[in-house]
């Protein structure tokens, strides 16, 4: 529909977008990226900040980009000399009670007032020392959120988030002119299941996460693509590791999943990717205990009880195993008469009430769709009874199953079954890696297959669960699988509803399975 | 100035007609002079009819803008598919300015009948008239004439609500208004949506100042020809306006004269000239956030839009602030920046830190504490809040700064010097 789209030029480049289109997004369209403050895609337009400040031909004076909707023929120019002058007169003017402490500040590295100063700001302030900078002290708004006011330029997405996307109007701007800070209604908390968004919403340095308060700096993160596991809405995470240590999980764009937002449980749910306590070398069982072995020996071992197996098998697999651990391990049993299930928590449902379809799920699993489409129920009880009864009894990450079975017990996991009495009957326990140590996908509730991308590195001996399976594959006969896109590729090509899918079809933002009924 | 007073015979009495008449105030003392007959002509004439009278007749808005009435009123959709409303900006906080507060403590009832007026020109069954905070008395008189147009049944089906601001000068721009009405932060809002197409509610709003709507019952009554007639200089600013005349003067007070008078006659003849022994020095024609006026440029001063424009200045809302030569305009000019700074809604940032930085630098200056850049810095930081913001708060800042250092660059460059130009 060539007609509804709006002809312009910026900086020289002609662009054609939308009707309707914001000046500052139709910029980004041309790689421009004029600097702002209070704008922000996910919220309402405040146009407050006025940073965003370039020169449209014909019109009287500068123009905001961020609340300028496009117009046909309209010339933007974002590097003239008024334009480049208002934008710095608005940076001289937000640091002069900015406090420059930004060596002990968190958000240094990943600072926009940072950013924009270096790029087009004054190199000197002629804010001269007489004058003291605005001075109020730290406040405790929320479990997460700490307010720094000194920081804070008043950009009011902060506020906006609470009343317009949490719909819970806790904060607001108190006070007036130079004054003025961010106020909380004094009834309440910054305690909202989302109100963790304001950390990463806040341009500056002036809304920090307790958690990762003095934990790392910007510049030593490492960033990687994942999924969140916390529940089935599957949002798009970017895990922040420090040294092979996760130290912070932060929402990635999504428009159709989580839009720029994740909630306070997703965000906090990282600690176990760290443990210490880690099964980290395959151990076999001896008549006197187990004994950790290389991963050959393991692999024979288990090899020789699935070839000595007949009868019933069960797969007891943690919700959080990706769809290809579940597609092999589901594989390997084939020839046993099998069943598959997996742990489903429940939780309180926490929905972002701005946003449709955003919610943190009652369902904390973040791949029970993925099971369900390979076969796997959520009857566990039913599934651990039938474990006692089995020839082979496959525990995949499920760590707390606590068990006496008839047959052969192999587990496949990242810390050792905790029950000891289920330990010492396990034929051999295989490390694993967990999330943050491996590639793989998620499904989420609504269908959508997620790559989740390796994070750091896994400890010891240890081995994705794609690779341990499909080795056991490979000695029973089946085909070499060499890595998580092979082992995709082997359960799109047999799975119906991941017909056409691939690693490289998925990319970054993930496909929708094909599915006559939605779940 | 109290009332009664005799008004000077070069005055035109229009709207100050009845000021100082206690009668006045009431129903049928407003009645007896003929009041409330603007209302019933204009009710028996269409609702287009009325806007075309107001539009002829050249009135324009009193509040400071200057935009023609009965073109605001005809961006009002002529469809009437959602509800109407007609704002009346009684915030009168300007300072300098106190015209609208004479209109409502003695002639409540041409505000009302004014008001009334407008609602059915604009095919709105509310209206809120937001008074200033501090206006207690004239919101006791404008309620008890409020309460006995009721009873009298003048109102028919129009409803009009008197809400009183919290003293935020803010809040007299109109879309500020506007939010505080709403029970928000009274923050002016962007626009577009101008208020005809989404004011108060959402919903079509107009707004107008309380001098504007007292202008309208007179035009009904007598004619837009009439109120073209009275026309001194530009054709383009006709009728009555009042001026408050304040500061170094012998009489200040509210003046009514037909648009074009000149200033200088306004301070010398109608306020009684300056202190004795004393001579003017400058002038602010239109309110504080006006540029100021030297003493030449207020001599040669037409009082007109057209007249001010020329001169590089702006009528405003009519405050006219008069200094004498004892006047130390670098002290009178961080008075009024302390002003913004003090009031300025803390949404733009040019604005928030600007007004609060330029009353810094001047504060320091009189202290005798200026650095020799100070000048330039000033001039620099007003430019970078001129025209940059959502409304104008941060430009009024800007102006007298501006216009003051231009004018007065001497006295500027004695404090930096060390002293006081008055007492060198």
């Amino acid at each position: 529909m060539a007609d509804a789209l709006v002809n312009l030029t910026i900086d020289d480049q002609p662009v054609s977008v939308p009707k309707g289109t914001l000046v500052i997004e139709a910029a980004k369209q041309v790689g421009v990226l004029v600097p702002h403050y209070c704008y922000h895609p996910g919220l309402p337009i405040a146009g407050v900040c006025r940073m965003c400040l370039v020169e449209i031909e014909k019109a009287p004076k500068l123009q905001v980009a961020c609340s300028t909707p496009v117009a046909e023929g309209m010339v933007v120019h974002t590097q003239t000399a008024p334009a480049k002058s208002g934008r710095q007169g608005v940076l001289e003017l937000l640091l002069i009670n900015h406090p420059l402490d930004c060596p002990i500040c968190d958000q240094a590295g990943e600072c926009e007032l940072q950013d924009f100063t270096f790029q087009e700001g004054r190199p000197a302030t002629r804010y001269t020392p007489d004058f003291p900078k605005r001075f109020n002290p730290v406040e405790d708004f929320g479990p997460d959120v700490l307010y720094v006011p000194n920081r804070c330029i008043l950009c009011t997405r902060c506020v906006r988030f609470m009343e317009d996307v949490a719909k819970e109007p806790v904060l607001n701007v108190s006070e007036r002119g130079d004054r003025a800070f961010i106020g909380m209604h004094p009834a309440a908390r910054l305690d909202h299941p989302w109100a963790g968004n304001v950390v990463d919403l806040c341009p500056v340095g002036s809304l920090l996460s307790k958690d990762f308060l003095h934990r790392a700096r910007a510049w030593e993160l490492d960033k990687t693509a994942s999924i969140c596991t916390g529940c089935s809405q599957g949002c798009n995470v970017t895990l922040d590791t420090r040294q092979g240590v996760v130290v912070r999980v932060r929402p990635r764009v999504h428009l159709g999943v989580n839009r720029y937002f994740m909630c306070d449980h997703g965000r906090a749910n990282y600690r176990w990717m760290n443990r210490g306590d880690r099964l980290d070398a395959p151990l076999v069982r001896d008549p006197d205990g187990h004994r950790a072995v290389d991963w050959d020996e393991a692999l024979a071992r288990v090899t020789r009880v699935l070839e000595g197996a007949s009868g019933s098998a069960v797969v007891l697999a943690s919700p959080r195993a990706s769809t290809e651990a579940l597609y092999l391990a589901r594989s390997l049993v084939a020839r046993f008469a099998w069943t598959g299930a997996y742990e489903l928590v429940m939780g309180e449902e926490a929905p972002l009430a701005g946003v449709p379809d955003l919610a943190l799920r009652a369902e904390r699993a973040p791949n029970s769709t993925g099971a369900d489409l390979l076969g796997y129920t959520a009857d566990y009880a039913a599934a651990l009874a039938a474990a006692e009864r089995a020839a082979v009894v496959l525990v995949l990450d499920a760590p707390q199953v606590v068990l006496r079975p008839a047959g052969a017990l192999l587990y496949l996991g990242t810390i050792p079954l905790e029950d000891p009495e289920t330990r010492a009957r396990a034929e051999a326990l295989l490390p694993v890696a967990n999330v943050a140590e491996e590639e793989g996908t998620f499904v989420n509730r609504d269908g959508r297959v997620q790559r989740y991308f390796q994070a750091k590195s896994a400890p010891g001996m240890t081995q994705p669960a794609w690779w341990v399976l499909s080795a056991l594959g490979a000695a029973l006969g089946g085909d070499e699988i060499g890595s998580a896109a092979d082992a995709f590729a082997a359960l799109a090509r047999e799975v119906a509803p991941f017909e056409g899918l691939s690693y490289a079809r998925l990319g970054y933002g993930g496909e929708l399975v094909a599915r006559a009924v939605p779940a | 100035m109290g009332y009664p007073h005799t008004p000077h015979p070069r005055e035109t009495l229009v709207l100050s007609k009845h000021f100082g008449e206690p009668e006045a105030r009431t129903y049928r003392g407003w009645v007896k002079r003929g009041g409330y007959e603007g209302l019933k002509r204009a009710l028996a004439m269409p609702p287009a009819a009325v806007v075309d009278e107001v539009k002829n007749s050249g009135l324009r808005g009193r509040g400071g803008a200057g935009f023609p009435t009965g073109l605001k009123w005809s961006f009002m959709p002529k469809e009437r598919t959602k509800p109407h409303y007609l704002c009346v900006n009684a915030d009168e906080s300007e300072p300098g300015t106190f015209k609208d507060r004479e209109i409502i403590r003695w002639t409540p009832h041409a505000l009302l009948e004014g008001t009334l007026i407008a609602m059915h020109a604009i095919q709105a069954d509310t209206a809120y008239i937001y008074i200033r905070g501090e206006f207690a008395e004239p919101q006791a008189i404008l309620e008890q004439a409020l309460a006995e147009a009721r009873a009298a049944g003048v109102l028919g089906r129009f409803q009009i609500h008197v809400h009183r601001g919290a003293g935020a000068y803010i809040c007299g721009e109109e879309t500020a208004l506007m939010n505080s009405l709403e029970g928000k932060r009274g923050v002016p809002r962007i626009k577009p949506p101008f208020p005809a197409a989404q004011g108060v509610f959402g919903m079509p709003t107009t707004i107008n100042n309380v001098e504007t709507l007292a202008a309208v019952p007179p035009i009904i009554v007598n004619g837009a020809k009439w109120y073209q007639a009275m026309c001194l200089s530009s054709p383009k600013s006709v009728g009555t306006k009042l001026f408050s005349v304040c500061g170094h003067v012998q009489k200040p007070g509210v003046y009514e004269v037909t648009l074009g008078f000149p200033l200088k006659d306004l301070i010398f003849e109608l306020a009684g000239g300056m202190r004795s022994g004393r001579t003017l020095k400058a002038c602010i024609p239109g309110g504080s956030s006006v540029p100021m006026l030297d003493r030449d440029e207020s001599e040669r001063c037409i009082m007109d839009y057209e007249g001010c424009a020329t001169l590089g200045t702006m009528l405003g809302s009519g405050g006219v602030i008069v200094f004498d030569d004892s006047a130390d305009m670098v002290y009178q000019v961080m008075r009024l920046a302390r002003f913004y700074a003090h009031e300025s809604c803390a949404q733009c940032t040019q604005c928030r830190e600007g007004t609060a930085w330029t009353t810094r630098i001047l504060e320091r200056m009189l202290a005798g504490q200026g650095k020799p850049d100070d000048l330039d810095l000033l001039l620099d930081l007003s430019e970078n809040m001129t025209g940059k913001t959502i409304c104008v708060l941060s430009d009024s800042c800007a102006a007298p700064v501006v216009s003051a250092i231009k004018k007065f660059r001497g006295e500027f460059e004695a404090y930096l010097a060390g002293r006081s130009a008055l007492v060198a």
